[in-house]
């Protein structure tokens, strides 16, 4: 079997983590290619269809990267967000999903550094647990 | 009207309550009977066998109503053969459309429920450890066979394909003489989508805070029904017993949300919803004042997807 590398779906909200991808591009900053980056007006356009579409069509991590709490750039996108994140998590965990395979993090326009961490950080930690259970799951009927 | 339509009807996973609400059609009942031919009711009404409608020929009967979902190869072989006998098949109530409350059977393994069916309830008493085989020998000489109990709960459109659906649990029988009618008249909606008003429960529902002039804020709390008595005439939502008739459909005119019960989706999900959970998880999440009120929602699989779960995205729990 050739080496497996993760598939990861990064959804960015286009005003903070979207910029800061585009930052760590133009500073040259390197993290995994497996990236998969999504462009979403905001977090709170981020449905949890969205997050588990992505999981059932074979995504091995999913990532939603947002604005810092108050910097929402329409005002309470992010802390909607929050809270759709943090249930939707319970509910895959609860269906049998690793926690650590969706994350949520703020990431400003400016940190383009940390965006570039925060990948390599998520690519290695999906890469410890695995591929997606769900793939695994259908195949075995 | 036409000539007499030729109805099939099957209860397979359900309780039966489906088959109950045609039955409380009453007066609609006898005024529509005269142009109904059932030509199968099985189990609960006509004496009708399983090789009677397997030797009809294909497409001779003009609608068949399916209930309940598919757990058992015998289910399995039904749903095929109403397919290829019926013009129409409808998926008939929330079991056969979404999976209904025997669904939540997806969040553990077959293994694990003959197991507790079987062996840890407390009535139970099965000393030789006796489970459900496809086949087993009596005697020495006679074989007997049981449908094979399968590993998941699906919905009847992962079977075959379905025309319609419905939801309820069971369909409210005012919105089953509509759907009837509707059927006689032939005037059915595109093959594919739901029969429904297209209404939310909220839309019908006397407790919404917008048809009461009222403002609505965000939940401060999270309630469950067995804490304290809801407020008479107040969105139970707004009052944290979390309601997800936002998401459900209205065609039973908001009955449960009438009697301080909060919605839990049996209607299924109103048009362009994919995943009932899903959006409630949506819905629900984005109304709570503080992220700490997440924490407190008790069991929140089986609160989001309690219809729904065979017939959603994930469909049943990884292990």
């Amino acid at each position: 079997m050739s080496e497996w590398k993760p598939n990861i779906v990064v959804f960015a909200c286009d005003w903070c983590t979207y910029q800061g991808a585009d930052l760590a591009g133009s500073l040259r900053y390197e993290y995994p290619a497996n990236v998969n980056i999504i462009r979403v007006p905001c977090t709170g356009r981020v449905e949890p269809e969205f997050i588990v579409s992505a999981l059932s069509n074979g995504a091995d991590g999913v990532f939603v990267g947002g604005c810092h709490p108050g910097d929402c750039h329409y005002k309470e996108g992010n802390y909607k967000a929050m809270r759709r994140f943090t249930l939707l998590k319970m509910v895959l965990t609860g269906m049998g999903f690793e926690a650590e395979r969706v994350r949520m993090e703020w990431i400003s326009g400016s940190e383009g550094k940390r965006f570039a961490e925060i990948m390599a950080e998520f690519n290695r930690t999906i890469e410890k647990i695995g591929p997606n259970p769900f793939r695994r799951d259908s195949n075995a009927g | 009207m036409p000539d007499k339509v030729k109805l099939a009807y099957f209860l397979s996973g359900g309780c039966g309550g489906c088959d109950m609400a045609i039955i409380d059609l009453s007066e609609t009942l006898v005024d529509v009977l005269p142009y109904l031919e059932v030509v199968f009711w099985a189990p609960t009404v006509a004496d009708v066998k399983y090789k009677d409608l397997e030797a009809m020929p294909d497409k001779s009967i003009d609608v068949g109503l399916y209930s309940g979902m598919v757990r058992l190869s015998e289910q399995e072989h039904i749903a095929r053969v109403m397919r290829r006998k019926c013009k129409v098949l409808v998926a008939y109530g929330a079991c056969a459309a979404l999976g209904g409350i025997p669904g939540m059977g997806n969040m553990h393994t077959r293994e694990d429920i003959f197991q507790t069916a079987y062996f840890d309830t407390y009535s139970t008493d099965n000393p030789e450890g006796v489970t459900p085989q496809v086949r087993c020998v009596v005697d020495g000489k006679y074989e007997l066979t049981l449908p094979e109990f399968y590993g998941y709960v699906r919905p009847l459109q992962h079977v075959v394909d379905v025309d319609y659906f419905s939801g309820g649990c069971p369909p409210h029988h005012s919105f089953v003489g509509q759907a009837v009618v509707a059927v006689l008249e032939g005037e059915l909606p595109p093959p594919g989508s739901w029969i429904t008003s297209g209404k939310a429960v909220c839309d019908v529902c006397d407790r919404n805070p917008a048809g009461r002039g009222e403002q609505r804020h965000l939940i401060q709390s999270v309630k469950r029904t067995i804490d304290g008595v809801p407020e008479e005439g107040k969105c139970l939502l707004q009052q944290g017993y979390l309601c997800l008739g936002a998401v459900t459909q209205g065609d039973c005119g908001s009955l449960c949300p009438q009697v301080n019960i909060p919605c839990r989706g049996c209607g299924g999900p109103i048009p362009g919803v994919k995943d009932f959970g899903l959006r409630a998880i949506g819905s629900i999440a984005a109304s709570l004042e503080k992220e700490e009120l997440v924490e407190q929602i008790p069991s929140p699989v089986k609160l989001f997807y309690r219809y729904s779960l065979p017939a959603s995205m994930l469909g049943r729990k990884i292990k």
